[in-house]
């Protein structure tokens, strides 16, 4: 599926684009909140019992084991939410935030809205309405958020960190900026590549770079050559980073 | 046209102003409010990121140094368009303004809610009072063993569950029903017209079989107190619902969407009113009217006196009076 994007009109006359998450990543972010809630509603019952508060329906000991942990599990969401202005834990490990259909932030009565129709959503079971409207819409949204205006998109921290970096590649290389980004992109991701697939790659930036390069001599070149080949194209300090 | 070098001086030119803004962008989310030289710094910074953006976009497309600042830009946007913190004034100005408003709006659906809902008691009422064995269809078999043997389930239900679990448990079941009530209307309100038509023709039907076996009383002693409240806030919540669908079926915005989302927002604050004068119900129904203690007379005060707040604070009575005083 194709990264669906939403354009937003701004102020300055320069487009505003938003990354919309799609269902699978709203299914994980959903799911870690899910088991944060459980979790932190399961440690209340237990604190509670090992306080040896009996959890009996004759006594009123329900009040303070029970109730505090059923409002943990049922209103985690809409409370967590309104708190963290649309990014819970679950979405802030997923990477994404709530977001208003103009680009800002959603207000209380949207995030609340948002959430009273959960129980829409969620029917008949397992959320699939809520699912059916994600896979339905443009927008990827489920019905509490066509209700509230609000949107689900991709909210890339790493983004910036790379353009603080890239004036750090810029000042110590004279390469073109493609290329640097594309060396970096390499060296970044270097330990989670395939040692094949890594030289593959390697040689065939080195090869590019330095068209002079031989070949054959490249293919005799161990892991960790190539690699120090790549960093010397970013130059000392930049290379630094990827040590 | 620029060329490989040109893009470098232009980033090396461009940086420092970068990492000045993602600083600050990282700041001004950590604190809640801002000071006003914050905020035109923020608005200049974000001007001049816009042309950076759109520098970026047209020399650099599909590079990591746009896409850094396409969430640069993004995440400072929203900064700038963050609302204000309303607190107490937001709450009341809901209470003075918005609540009254949306109620005066929703005056004819209310009141054709409620006579759905009478006509369907009357005609629950009717089909039990026919057809005696129908009963089924409406209580549970514990229900009719109860009322059978001549007491009414309600008896004694304080000595089985405490009144404060009993509370939690009825007010979750009441916003529940109220908060679907509205949410069906999304269905062109045809899920608030059987919601409602439903819990009329259950109250009819459970007041005609009580009254077959002389308990009809003892019903009405029962929900008194919390029973003209809760039965309103139904009424409004389904009036909120058709509202919803209606906006779906004769848009009033550019698109059905807007206008859901519009009737959405504008009926938000009066749906959180009637949760929480939901939450009151419960307490009634959980602590008093179980409770023999409580005789007819308090309980048709308690009841009448709540119903009353609960039409002040939906015309806004309560507080606009304070205000002009």
């Amino acid at each position: 599926m194709s990264e669906q994007q939403l354009r937003v009109q701004s102020l300055t006359g320069v487009d505003l684009t938003l990354k919309i998450a799609g269902p699978g990543t709203r299914s994980y972010a959903f799911v870690i909140d899910w088991h944060i809630r459980l979790l932190l509603a399961c440690v209340w019952l237990l604190v509670a019992a090992v306080a040896q508060v009996k959890i009996t329906w004759r006594t009123h000991d329900g009040l303070i084991s029970v109730l505090p942990a059923a409002i943990i599990y049922f209103l985690y969401h809409p409370v967590v939410e309104v708190m963290t202005r649309g990014q819970t834990p679950g979405k802030r490990m997923a990477g994404v935030r709530i977001l208003g259909r103009d680009g800002g932030q959603p207000s209380t009565t949207a995030l609340l809205l948002r959430n009273v129709f959960r129980l829409i959503d969620s029917l008949p079971a397992t959320y699939l309405v809520g699912l059916t409207t994600c896979f339905l819409t443009r927008q990827r949204v489920r019905l509490g958020d066509i209700a509230a205006g609000t949107l689900l998109v991709l909210d890339n921290a790493a983004a910036e960190a790379s353009l603080l970096r890239i004036e750090l590649l810029a000042a110590n290389s004279k390469l073109s900026l493609d290329a640097l980004e594309l060396i970096d992109q390499v060296l970044e991701r270097w330990d989670s590549l395939e040692s094949a697939n890594r030289a593959r790659v390697a040689r065939s930036l080195l090869s590019r770079l330095d068209p002079k390069e031989d070949a054959a001599n490249l293919a005799h070149l161990s892991d960790a050559k190539l690699r120090d080949m790549l960093q010397a194209h970013l130059g000392s300090d930049a290379a630094v980073n990827h040590v | 046209m620029f060329d490989g070098d040109d893009i470098r001086v232009w980033i090396m030119a461009r940086a420092g102003s970068w990492r000045a803004i993602v600083n600050n962008v990282a700041a001004l989310r950590s604190q809640r409010q801002a000071t006003v030289d914050e905020a035109l710094n923020a608005v200049e910074a974000y001007r001049g990121l816009a042309r950076d953006l759109a520098t970026a976009r047209r020399v650099v497309p599909n590079s990591r140094t746009t896409a850094g600042l396409e969430s640069l830009y993004r995440q400072i946007h929203t900064l700038i368009s963050r609302r204000p913190q309303g607190g107490w004034e937001t709450i009341r100005s809901a209470l003075c303004l918005d609540i009254p408003k949306v109620t005066r709006e929703l005056r004819v659906p209310i009141l054709s809610m409620a006579l759905l809902m009478g006509v369907s008691a009357l005609a629950g009422w009717w089909l039990i009072a026919t057809f005696p064995t129908l009963i089924g269809m409406f209580a549970s078999e514990d229900m009719i063993e109860h009322v059978e043997q001549g007491h009414l389930w309600t008896e004694g239900l304080i000595n089985v569950v405490p009144s404060s679990m009993l509370s939690i448990g009825i007010l979750a079941n009441n916003i529940t029903v109220s908060v679907m009530a509205f949410c069906a209307g999304i269905f062109l309100g045809l899920g608030t017209l059987y919601l409602i038509a439903m819990n009329g023709l259950m109250l009819g039907a459970s007041f005609a079989f009580v009254h077959q076996h002389g308990l009809a009383c003892a019903l009405f002693e029962f929900i008194i107190a919390h029973g003209p409240v809760e039965l309103s806030v139904i009424c409004i919540a389904g009036a909120s619902g058709v509202a919803l669908g209606e906006s779906i079926i004769r848009p009033t915005g550019l698109s059905r969407r807007d206008s859901f989302q519009a009737c959405a927002h504008r009926i938000g604050p009066l749906l959180l009113l009637c949760a929480g004068l939901l939450i009151g119900c419960g307490l009634i129904e959980g602590f008093i009217s179980p409770d023999p203690g409580f005789p007819m007379a308090s309980r048709v005060t308690i009841g009448a006196a709540y119903w009353l707040i609960m039409w002040s604070l939906l015309t806004g009575r309560l507080f606009v009076k304070r205000i002009a005083e």
